[in-house]
C-alpha cells in the first residue's frame, strides 16, 4: 500500500499552490491542516512564554522573603501565566491544533464544514490573546486578579483588568465558533457508511468536547461582559456596595470554567484513546463504553461548577449534592482509564514515544484524578482548599494530563504533519526529563499544600522551604525536557515519513504523508463489516 | 468543486442561536436571583417604564418577524421582487423599533437615570439593580438587533440581485433565523421588564 503512494499526483497541503506564496499562503489559507498548523506554533510560542513566567515564579519563591521582586509583580505573574495558559494554550489546546489537522481526515472528510469560519476562529484567537497580552502594558499595570477575575477585587483593582477580560471574552467567542463547526462537520460530512458509533474515537471526544464549547462558553462570556460593564459603568451585579452578589460571579465563572477543564482534558483523553490502540497493535478495548463516557464526562461536568466554591458560602444541601456529582463524574474517567491498560492487556506493545508519553498521561492523570477527589470531598476539600495541594491538583490535570496528551499527540501525528521522521531516541530521553522533572515539580506541592501551604503567596514560612526548591530544581529538568523535545521536532529534518509509519487504521494513514490538500484521492467509504479498529 | 450543504448550514446557525440564548440566559439568571432579593424595590422600579412604548415595539418586532418568514417562502416561491418588498419593511420594524428604543433611553437620560449617574446612586440597591439590567439586557438586546439588521440588508441586496432565489436561499433562511432570535429574546424581555410590575 505505501508503494503506491510514494509518487504524489496530488501535491501536498505543505506545498503552496495557491496566489500567495510565503507566510501569506498560511495566513489566508482556509485549509484544515494548515490552520491546525498555525494553531500549534502560535501555541507554542504562547506556551513557553507561560513556561517561563511559571519559572520566574519559582526563582522567587526559592527561599522565603523577597529575593528578587516585589508582591504586586509576582500577582501579575501568576495572573498573567494563569491567563496565557489556560486561555490561549489548554482551553483551545488539542482541539484546536489536532482537532483542526486530523479530525477531518479520520472521518473521511476533505475540510471541515465552514472552512472560512475556521480561518475566522484563528484570527479571532491571535486576536484575543493578543488582547490579553496588551493588558500587561497599558493602562496602570499588569492585572493582579488570577485567572479568575473574582469579583468584588475584580473590579475595585486599579490594574488594567478590562483588556483581560476582554481578551478571555474574544478567545471564547473563537473557541464557540471552532466547537460549532467540529459539530456541524461530525454530523454532516462523516464517509458514507460511517455511523456515529464507528467513528474514531478521538472525534467522538471532539464532538463532546465541541458541545461543552458551544453551551459552556457564552456564560463565561456574558459574566466578563458584566464585569466590563461594572468597572465602566457602576452597574453593581457582583458588587456587595452596590447591592450585587460576589458569590453570583463565582457561580457564573465556575458553570463555564469548571466545563472548561472538560474542554482541556476530553480531546487529550481522545488522543491517548487513539495511540494505545495503535501501539498496542489490538481493537480498543470497549468501544461504545469510551464514547458515551466522553458525552457521560461532557453532560455530568456541566453540573459539577460549585465544587469550587465550597467555602464561598453555600447552602449544605447544595455543598453535599455538588460533592456527590463530582464523584460521579469520576466515574466515566475511570472507565476511559480501564479500558485503555486493558486494551494493552496481550497486545504487542510498541514502545514507541507517541506510546510512552501515552503511558505517562495515564500515570499522571490518576494522581491528578485521585487528589481531585479528595478536593471534590467536603470535609477534606474545607482543609486543602486554596492551597498549593490545589495548584499541585489541577498542574497534575492540566499539564500532566493536557500537556504530555499534547506531547503524545505531536510525536503521533508528526510525520503525518510534515512527511518526516524524527530522532527517537532524544525523544525518550525529553519524555524522561519532562516526566521527572514534572513530578518533582508538582508532587512536593501536594505535601506542603497539606502542610498549609497557601497558594498565590509570595512568600512562606521556613518549613516549606524543602518543598519549594525541590519544585525548582524540578521546573530546570521540566525546562531541559521541553527544549530537548523542541529541539528534536523542530531543529533538523528527519528520514523521510511513510504514509503509516505506526501502522495505525484510522483513515490519515491512508493518505500519504503529509496529505494532499484536499486529503483523499479517492474519498473513503466504510464498508458494512469495518470498524476503526480492526486490528488483528 | 464546490461544496455545498444547506442542512449543515442550518444546523450551524442552530448551534450558534444556542450560543445566543445562553449567553442572554446568564442575564435571566441575574435577573431571577436579584428579583428574589430585591422583590420590592423591582416592582416599584418597573412602574417608571413605558409599558405603552415597549407594547408598540413588541408588535413591531412580531409583524418584522412575520415578513421575514413571508420573505423566505416567496423566494421559494420565484417572488423575489416581493422578498425583497417584505424584507424592507422588515427592515423598517427594525428602524421604528431602534427610534422608539432611542426616546425611551433617551427620557431616562434626560432625567438623569444611567448607569453611574448620581440619581442612581440614591436610590435603593434594588432599583439601582433593575436600571441596571434593563439598560445591559435591553442594550444588549438592540446589539443584536443591529447586527440582524445589517444581516438582513445584505440578505435584500443578495435576494434583489438573484443570488439568493429558489434553488439557493439557506442564506435567507439563516439570516430569518436569526431575526427571530432577536425577536425572541425582546419577547420575555418585555414581560420581565415592563409588565411584571
Amino acid at each position: 500500500m505505501t508503494e503506491e503512494k510514494t509518487h504524489h499526483p496530488e501535491p501536498s497541503y505543505l506545498v503552496n499552490t495557491g496566489k500567495y506564496k510565503g507566510l501569506m499562503s498560511w495566513l489566508t489559507s482556509t485549509d484544515h491542516k494548515r490552520i491546525g498548523l498555525m494553531y500549534m506554533y502560535a501555541m507554542m510560542v504562547f506556551f513557553i512564554v507561560g513556561v517561563l513566567l511559571g519559572e520566574i515564579m519559582r526563582l522567587e519563591l526559592f527561599r522565603p522573603g523577597q529575593q528578587f521582586y516585589g508582591p504586586q509583580m509576582y500577582n501579575g505573574l501568576f495572573t498573567l501565566h494563569g491567563i496565557i495558559m489556560i486561555f490561549t494554550v489548554v482551553i483551545p489546546g488539542l482541539a484546536a491544533v489536532f482537532g483542526n489537522f486530523s479530525m477531518p481526515i479520520m472521518i473521511g472528510a476533505k475540510d471541515v464544514a465552514f472552512p472560512r469560519l475556521n480561518l475566522f476562529s484563528f484570527y479571532l484567537y491571535i486576536i484575543g490573546a493578543g488582547i490579553a497580552l496588551t493588558s500587561q502594558f497599558m493602562g496602570n499595570g499588569p492585572p493582579d486578579t488570577g485567572w479568575t477575575f473574582y469579583a468584588p477585587y475584580s473590579i475595585q483593582t486599579h490594574t488594567n483588568v478590562v483588556a483581560a477580560v476582554f481578551g478571555a471574552f474574544v478567545l471564547g467567542f473563537s473557541s464557540i465558533l471552532t466547537g460549532l463547526n467540529f459539530i456541524v462537520t461530525m454530523h454532516r460530512m462523516r464517509a458514507p457508511g460511517m455511523t456515529f458509533f464507528k467513528m474514531p474515537l478521538f472525534p467522538w471526544s471532539l464532538y463532546a468536547t465541541a458541545w461543552i464549547q458551544v453551551l459552556a462558553t457564552p456564560i463565561v462570556g456574558i459574566t466578563l461582559l458584566m464585569v466590563i460593564a461594572e468597572r465602566w459603568l457602576r452597574i453593581g451585579f457582583f458588587d456587595p456596595s452596590l447591592g450585587g452578589d460576589p458569590v453570583l460571579y463565582q457561580h457564573l465563572f465556575w458553570i463555564y470554567s469548571h466545563p472548561a477543564v472538560y474542554i482541556m482534558i476530553l480531546p487529550a483523553m481522545g488522543v491517548i484513546t487513539e495511540i494505545i490502540p495503535t501501539f498496542a497493535q489490538r481493537k480498543v478495548f470497549g468501544y461504545r463504553a469510551i464514547a458515551v463516557s466522553s458525552l457521560a464526562i461532557a453532560l455530568v461536568g456541566y453540573f459539577v461548577w460549585a465544587h469550587h466554591m465550597y467555602t464561598s458560602g453555600m447552602s449544605p444541601t447544595a455543598r453535599w449534592i455538588f460533592s456527590l456529582l463530582t464523584f460521579l463524574v469520576a466515574v466515566p474517567s475511570a472507565i476511559k482509564v480501564f479500558n485503555w491498560v486493558t486494551t494493552m492487556y496481550r497486545g504487542s506493545i510498541d514502545m514507541k514515544p507517541p506510546f510512552l508519553f501515552a503511558l505517562g498521561f495515564i500515570f499522571l492523570f490518576m494522581i491528578g484524578g485521585m487528589t481531585g477527589l479528595t478536593l471534590g470531598a467536603l470535609a477534606t476539600n474545607i482543609h486543602v482548599h486554596d492551597t498549593a495541594y490545589v495548584v499541585a491538583h489541577f498542574h497534575y490535570i492540566v499539564f500532566g494530563g493536557v500537556g504530555f496528551a499534547f506531547f503524545a499527540a505531536i510525536h503521533y501525528w508528526y510525520p503525518k504533519m510534515y512527511g518526516r521522521m524524527y530522532n527517537f531516541k532524544r525523544a525518550n530521553w525529553a519524555f524522561g526529563f519532562l516526566f521527572i522533572g514534572f513530578n518533582l515539580l508538582y508532587f512536593p506541592q501536594f505535601i506542603i499544600g497539606i502542610m498549609g501551604m497557601p497558594r498565590r503567596y509570595f512568600d512562606y514560612l521556613p518549613q516549606f522551604t524543602l518543598g519549594m526548591q525541590l519544585s525548582f530544581f524540578g521546573g530546570i529538568l521540566l525546562l531541559i525536557g521541553i527544549i530537548l523535545m523542541i529541539t528534536n521536532l523542530f531543529s533538523k529534518k528527519g528520514a523521510i515519513a511513510p504514509a503509516n509509519p505506526w501502522g495505525g487504521r484510522t483513515y490519515e494513514w491512508t493518505v500519504p504523508s503529509p496529505p494532499p490538500v484536499e486529503n483523499f484521492e479517492v474519498m473513503p467509504v466504510m464498508g458494512e463489516d469495518e470498524e476503526p479498529y480492526d486490528y488483528k | 468543486m464546490e461544496h455545498r450543504d444547506d442542512i449543515g448550514a442550518k444546523l450551524g446557525m442552530w448551534v450558534f442561536i444556542f450560543t445566543e440564548i445562553l449567553l442572554f440566559g446568564g442575564l435571566f439568571l441575574v435577573y431571577t436571583v436579584m428579583r428574589g432579593r430585591y422583590a420590592a424595590d423591582f416592582h416599584s422600579a418597573a412602574h417608571h417604564l413605558n409599558a405603552f412604548i415597549g407594547t408598540i415595539n413588541t408588535l413591531v418586532l412580531l409583524i418584522s418577524s412575520a415578513t421575514v418568514a413571508m420573505s423566505i417562502t416567496a423566494v421559494q416561491k420565484g417572488h423575489n421582487k416581493f422578498a425583497v418588498l417584505l424584507l424592507f419593511i422588515t427592515l423598517v420594524c427594525a428602524a421604528i423599533f431602534m427610534v422608539n428604543k432611542y426616546f425611551e433611553w433617551g427620557h431616562k437620560f434626560q432625567i438623569g437615570l444611567y448607569p453611574g449617574s448620581d440619581l442612581m446612586l440614591t436610590m435603593n440597591h434594588g432599583q439601582v439593580m433593575f436600571f441596571s439590567l434593563y439598560f445591559f439586557m435591553t442594550g444588549l438586546h438592540m446589539f443584536h438587533l443591529v447586527v440582524g439588521g445589517i444581516i438582513l440588508t445584505i440578505v435584500m441586496v443578495k435576494v434583489n440581485s438573484g443570488a439568493i432565489n429558489s434553488t439557493r436561499y439557506v442564506l435567507l433562511e439563516n439570516g430569518g433565523l436569526y431575526w427571530h432570535l432577536v425577536d425572541l429574546i425582546w419577547i420575555f424581555l418585555f414581560p420581565l421588564l415592563y409588565l411584571i410590575t
